[in-house]
């Protein structure tokens, strides 16, 4: 080891007291992403988000069939705009939930693992920085990658069917404007349930401190939410049901618009992720860190 | 002044077994100071708590009078460390794993990344993942994020383990040179050169208890009295001291514990007798001799 760079170990004053401002929870939160992107995991959730629609729009190509019977199913080689529709519509069955568990339930567990846990829980940042700076990365991963999914769908589709009106579920024509706009407001909707997916998986992975356990978890949670959905004895808990949440923005493509479900979607969403977050939350904040 | 490190009555248990039971430390400023224990004996444990890292069961601790249960990172300030082996980002280089650091340390902590790495020898390995690294390597990097803090206090936690001898020799100088520029230094650690080498104070912990805490070289002074003496004539020599002090023959010779002035009264005897002195050498136990006794008769 260099004997002549000694800067760093000067001798020091007696005075404990920092004159320098903390880091605060934006600095954290800028390094939970970069940390997401430097891992592969981050990139097989955003290439599936990809390739999926992807695929489906080489099925479309590939066959004259089409999805019958499901919410834009019938339009979708007349409008671009109908693909990431009818997308979302498949993705609330397992895929939304896996991509975002993929990420969320890891990204506590694995630093409790690796033991990077305790190498940033002895710098100069609170537990409670910590834990809301991960959930926040969580939260723009699962964003980025919905984005992705229907960025992807809406570009292709549009280059190969048009960007032409949407159609809505009442059967009237909606303007392009409009249409563009219901979009964006249907994947802000999507973005509800899918945050309550992320924050369970976050409790998971804080809790069992074990990403593979926390992945797939999550995922059970949600397809035994789905089973729960189709049993006609429990058709009242359906509403309450976060996959159920995931249909919500057919709401928006009414005419009028029946807000409705969206704004149950808001509040069930809510119902599952504040109280795992709040689990989640103590947890982590009175955890013992003795991994690694 | 407050101690550097004030811990009282610390307990941590983990179901039936207490790893670290009613344990009190006082590292005081500008210490070089020695948590000397065989494995197990909760020396990692009580660093932990020491870092707010896992609550004590019973007690406290302070770091320059702040506890890091109560005041979190504020307690955290000028100190710095790692428990077991420093864990860092497998799929980030060594630099990018100090910029990490140094931007959750804040204040001007990213401007001493390049002198760390300096410091540690690590500079031209610095773009490298950090899963191309050697343990020996990943030590130091754990030195150089440590150097990021600007610690008045630096916490090792078995720093040295796993290295080969020349890294050994190369992170025992790193930490001499801290020592001399001003830190202090808590050391654990279960080799007893390393500690002699190192450090001035020293508590011994054994099955999760202190059993000495003080200077090294009071303990090491408090078993001076001791002698070895070889003679023309052990057996009668043996005789002899045998009438003033309790002796133990071995084959190196005639032991006893006496004073200096005893021990110049039976020279005269054994002259006076005829037997003639080959060898008297007083004796002081070493730390590892200590240390055995301490921890295997604690165990005992």
């Amino acid at each position: 080891m260099s004997a002549h760079a000694t800067d760093v170990a000067r001798p020091r004053e007696a005075a404990a007291t920092r004159t320098t401002p903390r880091p605060g929870v934006r600095t954290v939160y800028a390094w939970e992403v970069r940390k997401l992107l430097a891992q592969k995991r981050t990139f097989i959730g955003f290439g599936c988000a990809v390739l999926v629609p992807l695929i489906f729009i080489a099925s479309l190509l590939a066959d004259d069939g089409g999805p019958e019977g499901i919410p834009f199913g019938d339009y979708v080689r007349e409008s671009g705009l109908a693909i990431p529709l009818v997308g979302l519509f498949f993705g609330a069955f397992w895929f939304f939930p896996l991509i975002t568990a993929l990420v969320a339930g890891d990204i506590v567990a694995t630093e409790d693992s690796n033991g990077t846990l305790k190498t940033i829980l002895t710098r100069s940042v609170d537990r409670w920085q910590i834990f809301v700076a991960k959930v926040l990365a969580a939260f723009t991963y699962a964003f980025a990658a919905l984005l992705l999914f229907v960025g992807v769908g809406l570009v292709l589709g549009g280059l190969i069917w048009g960007f032409d009106p949407l159609i809505s579920l009442s059967g009237n024509q909606i303007s392009l404007e409009r249409s563009f706009l219901l979009l964006g407001a249907t994947t802000l909707a999507y973005f509800l349930p899918t945050m309550a997916v992320a924050s369970l998986a976050i409790l998971l992975s804080t809790v069992t401190r074990n990403s593979a356990a926390a992945v797939v978890a999550t995922l059970m949670l949600s397809l035994i939410m789905q089973l729960l959905g189709i049993v006609s004895a429990l058709d009242f808990l359906r509403p309450y049901l976060l996959p159920t949440q995931f249909n919500a923005w057919q709401g928006l493509l009414r005419d009028p618009i029946d807000w409705a479900p969206v704004v149950r979607a808001a509040w069930v969403s809510a119902l599952f992720a504040i109280p795992a977050l709040a689990w989640a939350f103590t947890h982590f904040i009175r955890r013992d860190v003795a991994g690694g | 002044m407050s101690a550097a490190i004030e811990a009282r009555g610390l307990v941590k248990r983990y179901g039936p077994v207490t790893a670290v039971d009613h344990v009190d430390l006082t590292v005081r400023t500008g210490d070089v100071y020695g948590y000397l224990g065989p494995n197990g004996a909760g020396k990692t444990t009580s660093l932990r708590m020491l870092l707010g890292l896992i609550r004590p069961d019973a007690g406290a601790a302070k770091l320059f009078g702040r506890d890091p249960l109560l005041e979190g990172a504020r307690a955290l300030d000028g100190v710095a460390g790692f428990v077991e082996a420093p864990r860092f980002y497998p799929y980030l280089s060594g630099r990018k794993n100090l910029e990490l650091a140094a931007a959750l340390d804040g204040g001007d902590a990213p401007e001493r990344i390049d002198d760390a790495l300096e410091t540690v020898d690590l500079a031209k390995r610095s773009h490298d993942k950090l899963k191309g690294y050697s343990h020996g390597m990943k030590q130091r990097l754990g030195i150089a994020g440590a150097l990021l803090r600007d610690p008045r206090l630096l916490l090792l936690d078995e720093p040295t383990t796993g290295l080969d001898p020349a890294g050994m020799r190369d992170m025992r100088a790193l930490v001499h040179r801290l020592a001399e520029n001003g830190l202090t230094v808590l050391l654990s650690s279960h080799l007893m050169d390393e500690v002699e080498d190192l450090c001035d104070r020293v508590a011994i912990v054994s099955r999760g208890r202190v059993v000495y805490e003080g200077a090294l070289d009071e303990l090491i002074a408090s078993t001076a009295g001791r002698y070895t003496l070889r003679t023309t004539d052990d057996e009668a020599a043996a005789a002899i001291a045998a009438r003033a002090f309790d002796v133990t023959v071995r084959a190196g010779g005639i032991e006893f514990a006496a004073e200096e002035r005893a021990v110049a009264a039976l020279t005269l005897e054994l002259a006076q007798a005829g037997i003639g002195l080959l060898a008297l050498v007083p004796r002081t136990a070493t730390l590892e001799e200590l240390f055995f006794r301490m921890t295997e008769g604690a165990a005992a």
